[in-house]
C-alpha cells in the first residue's frame, strides 16, 4: 500500500493576531503539487498576513503549516532552509535598489545555496532572457519601469529554484498598461508547472489561471472552489457580495 | 522635469541673479565693517594686535606649527579607520534581534551610553596617565598609543548611534526580501541593509570626522607632541600669543573644505531623494 503524495503546502487551523486583533481565525488550506490556488477577499482581510505566515516571516500564534509533508511550524525549524524552498514575491517589488538586476537576482544563489559567481550568473542571464530581462542586466531598479521591477523580482525568487512561490498582489502596484506583461509571467509559470499561492484583485485573471479560488472573509477560507463556481455560482452570502461590488467596480 | 517654485521662484527670475550678488555683497560690506571698525577702535586694540596678530610671529611660527599637525593627521587618520570599523560593529550588534542576544544588546548600548557621557578629555586623562601608571608588563605606556585608543574609544559611541540610525532608515521590507530569499539575519544585514545604510550616513559621518579632527588637540594634555603643544611651547619662548592663531588657520584650512564637501554630499542626496519622490 502506498500513502498518497504529500501537499505541496497544507495550512492546518492557522492563527494570527496582531495585538488584539485576530487577523486570522482557524486557515484550513491546502495546495497540491502544480496547483494554482488563487486567494481573493477583501482589502484587509488578512491575505498578505496569511502569506507572509507560510513563508514564516510573521511568527504564528496557533496551527501549522507543512511543505510536502514537512511541518516547517515546528519548534527549531531552521527557517533559512524552509525560505530557500518558498519564494515570494512583494506588491511592491522589494528589489534591493543599490544592486544591479543581476546582482539582485544572483545574491542568494551565491551566498545561500553557495554557487559560484560564475555560474550563477550563467544562470540569472538565462533566467532573465526567458523573462525579457536580459538588457537590464546591468541596471538599477530606479532605471526600470515598474512592470520590469517586478518581473525582476519575480526572477529573483525563480532563481533559488523554489518549491512553491507566493505571489503578493504584484499587480496593484503597477500603472494598467504594466499589469499584462507580469500577468503573462505568471502564466508562463503556471503552465511550466510552478506552484503557486495567488493573492490578487485580479478577479479576471484568477478566473482564467487559477485550479481553485479561495475567498478569505473575517479570517477564514469561507469559501473555496474552482473558478467556474465561485465566480458563477458563489453559495455564501459574503461571496455574493464581495463579488458584487467587485463588478459594481468594473473588476470583472 | 521641471519643478514649479512658485511665485517667490518668478520674481527672483525677474530681478536677475547680478542684483541678488549685490545686495549680498553690499550687506555684508555694511556688517564686517561696521564690526571691522568697532573692534580696531577699541581701546586695547594696539596692545591685543601685537600679541595676537604679530605677522613675525606667525611667519617664524607657522612652519613648525604645520610639521607637529602631521601627528594630529597620523592621530586622526589610524582613530578614523578604527572608528569606523568599531562603530560598525556596536551598531550591528545593538541591532541584534531576539531575546538570546539581550546581554549583547545590553553591553553595546552601556557602551554607547557611557562613552557618550563621559568628556573625551577625561578619558584621555584616565587611559594616557591611568594605564601606564600601572606599570602592567607588556602594556605599551606610548602616550600616542592611548591617544588613539582613548579617541578611538569615545569616537566610536557617537559613530555607532549614525550607523543605527541608518540601519533604522532602511524600510524592514528590505529585510523581509532578503530574509525570503534564505538569507540569514546576519547576511542581510551584511549583503542588504548595512550597504543601504552606510550611503545614506556619509554626511552626518563625515560632521563626526570634523570633530575627531579638532579633538586631536586633547591629547597633548597627556603629552603627545602635536599641533596644540608646539604652539604652547612657540607662545611661552616668544611671549605671544599669535602661534595659537597660527594654529586656528590650520585647522580653518583643512576643515572648511571638509565641512564644504559634507554640505555638497547633502544636498546631492537630497536632490537624488526628491527626484526619485518626483518620479
Ligand atoms: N505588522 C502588523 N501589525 C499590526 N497589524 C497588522 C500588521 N500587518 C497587518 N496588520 C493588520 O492585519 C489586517 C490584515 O492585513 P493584510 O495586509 O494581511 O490584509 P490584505 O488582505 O493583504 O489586504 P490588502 O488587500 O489591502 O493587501 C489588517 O487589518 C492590517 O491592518
Ligand atoms: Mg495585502
Amino acid at each position: 500500500m502506498t500513502s498518497p503524495a504529500p501537499a505541496a503546502l497544507r495550512v492546518e487551523d492557522l492563527h494570527k493576531s496582531f495585538g488584539p486583533l485576530e487577523v486570522l481565525r482557524g486557515i484550513d488550506l491546502t495546495v497540491s503539487e502544480h496547483e494554482v490556488v488563487c486567494l481573493i477577499g477583501a482589502s484587509g482581510s488578512g491575505k498578505s498576513t496569511l502569506l507572509r505566515c507560510i513563508n514564516l516571516l510573521e511568527p504564528i500564534d496557533a496551527g501549522r503549516v507543512s511543505v510536502e509533508g514537512e511541518e516547517i511550524t515546528a519548534e527549531g525549524v531552521d527557517t533559512n532552509r524552509i525560505r530557500r524552498r518558498i519564494g515570494i514575491v512583494f506588491q511592491a517589488f522589494n528589489l534591493f535598489p543599490h544592486m544591479t538586476v543581476l546582482d539582485n537576482v544572483t545574491l542568494a544563489p551565491r551566498k545561500v545555496l553557495r554557487r559560484p559567481v560564475a555560474t550563477a550568473e550563467a544562470e540569472g542571464v538565462a533566467l532573465l532572457e526567458r523573462f525579457g530581462l536580459a538588457d537590464k542586466r546591468n541596471e538599477y531598479p530606479d532605471r526600470l519601469s515598474g512592470g520590469q521591477q517586478q518581473r525582476a523580482a519575480i526572477v529573483r525568487a525563480l532563481a533559488m529554484q523554489p518549491d512553491l512561490m507566493l505571489l503578493d498582489e504584484v499587480t496593484s502596484a503597477l500603472d494598467p498598461e504594466l499589469v499584462g506583461e507580469v500577468l503573462g509571467v505568471i502564466r508562463s509559470l503556471a503552465s511550466g508547472g510552478m506552484t503557486m499561492l495567488i493573492a490578487t484583485h485580479e478577479m479576471g485573471f484568477a478566473r482564467d489561471i487559477a485550479s481553485r479560488v479561495c475567498f478569505l472573509d473575517a479570517g477564514v477560507i469561507l469559501e473555496e472552489g474552482p473558478p467556474a463556481q465561485i465566480f458563477s455560482a458563489p453559495r455564501e452570502a459574503r461571496t455574493q457580495q464581495f463579488l458584487q461590488r467587485i463588478i459594481e467596480a468594473g473588476r470583472l | 522635469m521641471s519643478v514649479d517654485r512658485g511665485p517667490f521662484a518668478r520674481r527672483r527670475g525677474r530681478e536677475g541673479p547680478a542684483r541678488a550678488v549685490a545686495i549680498a555683497v553690499l550687506s555684508s560690506i555694511v556688517l564686517f565693517g561696521a564690526v571691522g571698525y568697532a573692534i580696531v577702535h577699541a581701546p586695547n586694540w594696539p596692545a591685543v594686535q601685537q600679541s595676537f596678530l604679530d605677522p613675525e610671529v606667525f611667519a617664524e611660527s607657522l612652519p613648525e606649527i604645520v610639521a607637529a599637525f602631521g601627528i594630529n593627521v597620523q592621530l586622526f587618520l589610524i582613530a578614523e579607520v578604527l572608528i569606523l570599523v568599531l562603530g560598525l560593529v556596536i551598531a550591528v550588534l545593538r541591532s541584534l534581534p531576539g531575546p538570546v542576544f539581550f546581554p549583547i544588546r545590553a553591553m553595546a548600548t552601556v557602551y554607547t551610553d557611557l562613552f557618550r557621557a563621559v568628556p573625551g578629555i577625561l578619558v584621555i586623562y584616565l587611559l594616557g596617565f591611568g594605564i601606564p601608571g600601572l606599570d602592567m608588563p607588556g602594556v605599551p605606556n606610548d602616550p600616542f598609543f592611548w591617544a588613539v585608543v582613548a579617541l578611538t574609544l569615545v569616537y566610536s559611541a557617537y559613530v555607532s548611534e549614525v550607523y543605527r540610525a541608518g540601519i533604522e532608515s532602511v524600510h524592514p521590507s528590505q529585510e523581509a526580501a532578503a530574509r525570503s530569499l534564505g538569507l540569514s539575519r546576519f547576511q542581510a544585514l551584511r549583503y542588504v541593509i548595512v550597504p543601504q545604510a552606510v550611503r545614506r550616513v556619509v554626511p552626518p559621518l563625515l560632521n563626526d570626522f570634523i570633530g575627531l579632527q579638532k579633538d586631536t588637540v586633547l591629547v597633548s594634555f597627556i603629552g603627545v607632541v602635536e599641533i596644540f603643544r608646539v604652539s604652547q611651547n612657540k607662545e611661552s619662548a616668544l611671549f605671544n600669543f599669535t602661534p595659537y592663531l597660527a594654529t586656528a588657520v590650520v585647522f580653518l584650512a583643512v576643515t572648511i573644505p571638509l565641512a564644504r564637501l559634507t554640505d555638497w554630499l547633502s544636498a546631492r542626496d537630497r536632490r537624488r531623494y526628491l527626484a526619485g519622490v518626483a518620479r
